[in-house]
């Protein structure tokens, strides 16, 4: 085999050796499975415990997926919409998904001016969410009526038809603000005391 | 788009409906009311005028009067005419519907009626569009507070 002279080059046997030399040493220690890492997770109970109360369990876990009903009468809305988009991006909130059926929402963002004409039809939006539900007053004309106050066919305040839990000015308000209203929901929230109510120990009890 | 002189298309309605015109200029015309329906139909099925689009009608407040403004246009010939017409009195003030020529007038005589408080006689459905029945008034007349 010619070879050029000053190059150093690895023959094809050295190579096979240290090849087989490899495959030998990981058989030699290969010999026991490698436990799974997550069987934790099947034993029993004393391994992985959280205690906490009953409303800070559902509580954390209703304000960390508000999801929104569509219901944005006027131009706040796409404050809304910029607040939504990837700057700003709601879904760090997990309130990304806009629901069009208000059964399946539990916040309304009040974007905008309400009118007389409009405001049984806001009602019955939020009549329709289910409980629990809460209500962002966004927007002057969310809060009072705005400019639009003294108008004859505008709604002063949205109070006035629902009720409101946070109320964010301006006109319109930016992002940022929003989403600090969207900040004291969830402190708001986080207070909350929940009634609970099994239906069978009631009934056991009863009897 | 060639925008018609008022004065001659005047001339041209003094010739089959003489007793309509008001005044006329060089932008514009106005009509009797009572006559409003006749000029329309004439300026629509003229050949010469062909006017198949109404573009917007509005409606202004003038204390003494109400200006009632029809905006047409015709897609065939390229031109367009502004139409006014005035309707007296405060009480009860009405003017000919002009929906049976042109449809698209009918939401908006309707929006007229709600604001402004003018009937239009033949509409076929005329009621209010942005305030619901049992609102007092009409809100866009000047002495509405």
């Amino acid at each position: 085999m010619e070879v050029a002279e000053g190059i150093d080059v690895y023959s094809a046997e050295e190579l096979d050796k240290s090849e087989g030399e490899f495959i030998e040493s990981l058989k030699a220690t290969s010999q026991q499975p490698i436990p799974d890492p997550d069987r934790w997770l099947q034993e029993g109970p004393s391994a992985n415990v959280l205690i906490a109360s009953i409303d800070a369990i559902l509580n954390w876990s209703r304000r960390a997926s508000l999801w929104p009903a569509i219901c944005f009468p006027a131009c706040c809305a796409f404050e809304f919409i910029a607040a939504n988009a990837s700057r700003f991006d709601l879904s760090r909130f997990g309130m990304e998904i806009l629901r069009a059926s208000p059964r399946q929402a539990d916040l309304m963002i009040t974007a905008g001016t309400l009118t007389w004409k409009m405001a049984p039809n806001v009602k019955r939006i939020y009549d329709q969410m289910p409980e629990p539900k809460w209500v962002i007053a966004m927007g002057a004309c969310g809060i009072s009526g705005g400019i639009f106050r003294s108008s004859y066919n505008v709604v002063p305040g949205y109070n006035l038809i629902v009720p409101v839990d946070v109320y964010v000015p301006g006109c319109p308000p930016r992002p940022e603000a929003l989403i600090h209203g969207i900040r004291m929901l969830h402190h708001k929230i986080s207070k909350m005391r929940n009634k609970m109510s099994i239906p069978l120990l009631e009934q056991r009890k009863s009897e | 788009m060639i925008f018609l002189s008022g004065l001659e298309v005047a001339k041209k309605i003094a010739k089959h409906i003489p007793e309509a015109i008001v005044e006329a200029e060089n932008n514009s015309l106005v009509i009797k009311g009572e006559t409003l329906f006749a000029v329309a139909k004439y300026l629509k099925d003229s050949p010469d005028y062909d006017f198949d689009y109404l573009n917007a009608i509005t409606a202004v407040d003038y204390y003494d009067y109400f200006e009632v403004i029809y905006q047409l246009t015709s897609l065939k010939n390229n031109h367009a005419l502004t139409l006014k017409t005035r309707c007296y009195g405060r009480d009860n003030p009405s003017l000919p519907s002009v929906v049976s020529l042109w449809r698209g007038a009918d939401f908006q005589e309707r929006e007229i009626y709600d604001l402004m408080g003018i009937r239009f006689e033949g509409h076929p459905n005329l009621k209010r569009i942005f305030l619901w029945e049992g609102f007092k008034g009409h809100p866009l007349r000047k002495d509405y507070l």
